[in-house]
């Protein structure tokens, strides 16, 4: 297992090397220059003399990546030429945000994408298993940009159950302000007692948060189902029935367990997906996340911005990639052997 | 099902995929519909797609089924031409990342070595990027168009079939057939192509079905980002897009395209799944996912399926 751990590290620090000089080239390549973009459109040549001096852009190629990885590691990851801040502090309260509606969604897809797969599974080729493929397809297929509009139209425009957009109502920040420890608003609404901006952030949180939960729980309640239904086809499944056990009770208490290895690994790349998907979420109901942070980047060619939200979002991905393939390894000896 | 068996000589049935069930003959039948409709979209669209001023934003009604938008489009032309830009986004993403991708793997799968860990070191690194991720850094590096589109998210779709097909010739190139045609002396290149390529191709035709909805969804995002087709081309997530401050008064010009995209990807994904349940008949796959004993493995498989 140790040495399975190691290759396994090694690999994925690879992967980290070569996403950070794929996002140092993507980099490299947008147009527009940097140091006109930040010292603004009526700087003097002595100022934008002293921009490419502070960004380095005179160096050679290779020295600026050096200085780039450098910077990385020192944990500099630049400055923001649209916020004028550290993009790493701009991330560091846009993540939480991202964080917050993710977490959310994927606690709405476990609870509702497992009962329906073992729904399905039961009632296997019969209505119910049709009408759980069909929706849970469905789900997986809608575009969630335009689900997040038409959610936004009915239930908060029309009928007005829930806020039309935003984190929580930022009028409380004078009534009761916040005070951050996570800078994930909700949890740290909850563990500071603060009802007022808990139960704003939850209300403005279920629309969003049910738009980004259509995929998961679409992908869990399909992986659900399939594992159940191979499960209940096993030997051990012949004993309990020869044993007198019913149907449902074989699913539920033991087939369900086998099952979940599966579905954990799925939750932990869908959560990774997810934070991805999000951002076409957080931009129709502006929530004030990475999504969010990276559009109007994009917008104003903010580069050190995109290159942080990249390297983030990929650094997720990797971290998610690693934790499954580990936990497959404990659970699952012979994905250790290769 | 149904067809299959009642064709009496029973050739067609081995030939053909059994449709497993009527489910996927169900998806299989809408991408008929929205395949012919788009090509046949020049001749069956009720009106040119050309703006007309004593038009503007109609409801739905018997001369305009879907509407009209806010340049005095008809919708229901707009979509019509949408399914042609949305259908060639995604064969020419699909054909690119195929070629490109199984040529890899192929490669890295037969050779093995140290050449097999370079390319999948280097498809690791773009499998590290959500597509729609890079799609956006590259779309804004590139001036945005349908052609960027294509470009964007093939950039980040091929590894998915450096994987798959890496994994499958490198049990290939340990076959019997292959050993005697490299003791008969066969060059490594001609037992690739004539061995190796041939037999690797099943689990990608299938992998390219199932990913055919993603590449819809996905391109369809990068439109409604802006980042995608322009004006005056007719794009789903476009018009999506272009219509969402009007939604609330107009809510046609949003609700058609969108379902247009929702169709579609649903269609796609129906029968990728049925081919896949098809040709797998342990049901579901599931097994198959669970059992790869490789780090491409179970996770592999699945975020196939998922992580894009």
């Amino acid at each position: 297992m140790a040495r399975y751990l190691a290759r396994r590290l090694g690999q994925a620090l690879l992967v980290v090397a070569g996403v950070v000089m794929l996002t140092f080239a993507v980099m490299r390549l947008v147009p527009g220059d940097p140091a006109v973009a930040f010292a603004g459109p009526k700087a003097t040549p002595e100022q934008l003399a002293a921009a490419r001096e502070r960004f380095g852009l005179d160096d050679p190629i290779p020295l600026q990546f050096v200085n780039y990885v450098r910077d990385l590691f020192t944990g500099d990851w630049g400055t923001s030429l649209r916020t004028r801040q550290p993009v790493r502090d701009d991330l560091y309260l846009a993540f939480p945000a991202s964080l917050e509606l993710v977490g959310a969604a994927l606690v709405i897809a476990v609870l509702i994408g497992i009962p329906i797969g073992v729904l399905a599974a039961r009632y296997k080729t019969k209505f119910p298993d049709f009408g759980v493929r069909f929706t849970s397809m469905l789900a997986v297929s809608v575009p969630v940009f335009w689900l997040a509009l038409a959610m936004q139209l009915v239930f908060a425009g029309h009928l007005g159950w829930f806020p039309i957009a935003g984190e929580y109502d930022s009028s409380l920040d004078s009534t009761s302000p916040l005070t951050l420890w996570t800078n994930i608003t909700i949890v740290d609404a909850l563990i500071t007692g603060n009802w007022p901006i808990f139960t704003s952030t939850l209300e403005h949180l279920v629309l969003p948060a049910l738009v980004v939960a259509a995929y998961p729980t679409g992908m869990i309640a399909q992986m659900a189902r399939a594992a159940l239904i191979e499960e209940s086809g096993q030997d051990h499944a012949r004993l309990e029935r020869a044993l007198g056990f019913g149907e449902t009770s074989i699913l539920t208490r033991f087939a369900l367990r086998p099952a979940l290895s599966p579905v954990l690994s799925l939750i932990a790349l869908v959560f990774a997906y997810s934070i991805v998907n999000g951002f076409l979420v957080e931009a129709v109901f502006n929530w004030p996340g990475l999504g969010r942070y990276a559009a109007e980047s994009i917008k104003s060619l903010d580069t050190p911005a995109i290159a942080g939200v990249t390297l983030l979002v990929a650094l997720v991905y990797t971290t998610a990639n690693l934790i499954v393939d580990l936990l497959q390894g404990v659970v699952d000896p012979r994905a250790r052997a290769r | 099902m149904t067809a299959a068996e009642t064709a009496a000589g029973g050739r067609l049935r081995r030939t053909l995929p059994r449709i497993p069930d009527r489910f996927a003959a169900f998806g299989a039948a809408l991408i008929v519909i929205v395949v012919v409709a788009s090509i046949l979209a020049p001749w069956i669209a009720p009106y040119p797609d050309e703006p007309n001023p004593l038009e503007l934003l109609r409801p739905p009604s018997a001369a305009h089924w879907f509407g009209t938008d806010q340049v005095g489009r008809d919708v229901l032309t707009r979509i019509l031409y949408g399914g042609r830009t949305s259908l060639f986004i995604a064969v020419a993403v699909l054909a690119v990342s195929a070629v490109a991708g199984v040529t890899l793997g192929v490669v890295a799968g037969y050779a093995g070595g140290w050449v097999r860990d370079v390319i999948m070191r280097v498809t690791d690194v773009f499998l590290a990027f959500p597509a729609l991720l890079l799609s956006l850094a590259l779309a804004v590096v590139l001036q945005p168009s349908v052609n960027t589109v294509v470009l964007a998210i093939a950039a980040t779709w091929w590894p998915w079939y450096t994987r798959l097909s890496a994994s499958v010739a490198a049990s290939i190139a340990t076959r019997g057939y292959v050993d005697a045609a490299r003791c008969l002396g066969v060059p490594a290149p001609l037992i690739i192509l004539r061995h190796v390529l041939p037999n690797s191709l099943t689990p990608v035709l299938v992998q390219l079905s199932l990913d055919a909805g993603g590449v819809i969804l996905t391109a369809a995002a990068l439109s409604y980002l802006g980042l995608g087709a322009q004006e005056p081309t007719a794009e789903w997530g476009l018009m999506v897009q272009q219509g969402q401050t009007l939604f609330t008064t107009n809510w046609w010009v949003v609700t058609f395209p969108g379902l247009a995209i929702l169709v579609t990807a649903f269609a796609f994904n129906v029968i990728g799944e049925g081919l896949r349940n098809a040709l797998d008949p342990r049901s579901g796959g599931a097994r198959q996912e669970r059992a790869k004993p490789t780090s491409a493995g179970a996770a592999a498989t699945m975020s196939t399926r998922v992580v894009k």
